[in-house]
């Protein structure tokens, strides 16, 4: 409920903004979901958006896995740290559109490269947000689990990870935000499709309308994945916490 | 099967990089089928002692040699259960061949079955120890580590508890070392005392008890206390530790 409240203010401050604004510069929601509605039955809504989604998805996963790994290792080998920590200053401060021009140009226009390039960006903040967590991890858990013999992947799985989920699911919703910003930029410099070239193209004929009709298509999705993927599967992970206030 | 203790020394480094010893002199033999228990003054190095004997702390000087490939059930001086897995999970996971029946029964004992879909964090110090005890039972383990099971609970579930941990170590041939500084536990509990001195920890005295436990009187039991407190204190009047 307070939730549907929440979205019934954004719409009322945006028609009233565009009330005083203009239609020129900030059309009203009819006019958006007019242009959202005209993308949607010729296709195109719908093929980019899905060109975008599926960036995301495999940019997104790949620097999460890799991350964690990375993250981990990090966390719990001292060498692995002192080697791995200049590497990941230099990449966490490195900005997003130095990778991605880079990527270009030494791969081409291709789909590796936007990829590799987006996953490049978010890697560096899974792995400080995994070191953290697995630097947390409990010493006297690991005592006990070594005592009772535990085998390898039962101990990952049922004494490990679970202190690992706050710090993955942390890093999870950070990065989906940070690789829809950057996939986006992506797109506009050397994709022929995707959300973000489209943006490119309204960009080129001052179209706001078709601008907004895709961002907040966009939006829509991310939220979502948010509500009916990350929401209910951290209520699950975290169900054994008593409840706080 | 048989236990050797014989550990020489064991340092500690703290944060600011001093030099502590721990224990300077702890040599003992265990049997199967034997209840030993370590007595001593808090701080005294006793969790350190356990530590080494499971084999989590390999940085000492001397000699422990346990049954090759032991099982070990080490029941932690606080619970060490894992608070996102119910307590029934908890013991499982552990356990993972336990015969049905058996963890039944040992639910049964402890006073758990109510409780086994229950996360830990939903429990009282009581019942989390005994989610521990029945984790470490749960293995049917060689070698036993019992550190301070009955250490803050009040002195009526202490007993319980007490009783409980008795019935279970009946009937079991194993290896079973237990740490209290509680001098009455230690006597109903155990078949051979070792009195440690303060930090560092050496071995004061063996004190065999030849009555089965069951068997074990009041007055009996008050004699050996007062037997342990005078060899600890050096006089007989007065103090009395439980």
């Amino acid at each position: 409920m307070p939730r549907l409240l929440s979205f019934a203010m954004f719409f009322a401050i945006w028609w009233t903004a565009a009330l005083f604004a203009g239609d020129a510069k900030l059309p009203p929601p009819p006019a958006v979901l007019t242009a959202m509605m005209a993308e949607a039955r010729s296709g195109d809504l719908f093929f980019h958006l899905g060109a975008t989604l599926a960036r995301v998805t495999l940019a997104f996963t790949l620097a999460m896995a890799l991350g964690a790994a990375i993250g981990y290792l990090m966390g719990r080998v001292r060498l692995a740290d002192r080697l791995g920590d200049p590497w990941l200053i230099l990449l966490l401060n490195l900005p997003a559109l130095v990778v991605i021009v880079l990527a270009y140009i030494w791969a081409g226009l291709t789909e590796v490269a936007a990829i590799a390039a987006i996953a490049i960006n978010k890697l560096p903040t899974a792995v400080v947000t995994l070191r953290e967590g697995a630097r947390a991890l409990d010493a006297s858990l690991d005592e006990m689990a070594t005592v009772f013999a535990l085998p390898r992947w039962s101990k990952f799985r049922h004494v490990i990870l679970p202190q690992l989920s706050p710090y993955i699911a942390a890093a999870a919703r950070s990065g989906l935000s940070l690789v829809w910003k950057i996939v986006l930029v992506a797109e506009l410099l050397g994709r022929p499709n995707g959300v973000g070239f489209e943006i490119g193209v309204a960009f080129q004929l001052f179209d706001i309308p078709l601008l907004l009709a895709y961002s907040l298509s966009f939006a829509a999705i991310v939220l979502l994945i948010e509500t009916l993927l990350v929401q209910p599967f951290e209520a699950r992970l975290t169900r054994w916490r008593p409840r706080a206030a | 099967m048989r236990l050797e203790v014989d550990i020489t020394s064991k340092t500690f480094r703290n944060a600011a990089g001093e030099q502590h010893d721990v224990i300077s002199g702890v040599a003992f033999a265990l049997a199967a089928g034997e209840v030993g228990v370590l007595v001593g003054p808090s701080g005294c190095g006793k969790s350190t002692i356990l530590r080494i004997l499971a084999g989590l702390d390999p940085d000492f000087q001397g000699r422990v040699s346990r049954p090759a490939g032991a099982r070990i059930g080490f029941v932690f001086q606080e619970p060490r259960l894992l608070p996102w897995r119910s307590v029934e999970e908890n013991v499982r996971l552990v356990a993972p061949l336990a015969d049905e029946a058996k963890l039944l029964a040992l639910f049964e004992i402890l006073e758990l079955k109510a409780h086994r879909n229950h996360f830990p964090g939903e429990l009282s110090l009581g019942l989390a120890r005994r989610v521990a005890l029945a984790r470490a039972f749960a293995i049917e383990p060689e070698f036993l580590i019992l550190d301070e099971p009955l250490a803050s609970l009040d002195v009526a579930l202490a007993a319980r508890l007490r009783d409980e941990i008795a019935m279970l170590m009946g009937g079991r041939s194993m290896i079973a070392l237990l740490v209290t500084h509680d001098v009455d536990d230690a006597v109903r509990l155990g078949d051979r005392l070792f009195l440690l001195s303060p930090r560092p920890a050496r071995v004061l005295a063996e004190l065999p008890i030849r009555t089965p436990r069951s068997a074990r009187g009041d007055a009996e039991i008050a004699a050996i206390k007062l037997d342990i407190m005078r060899r600890i204190n050096g006089d007989p009047a007065k103090r009395d530790a439980s």
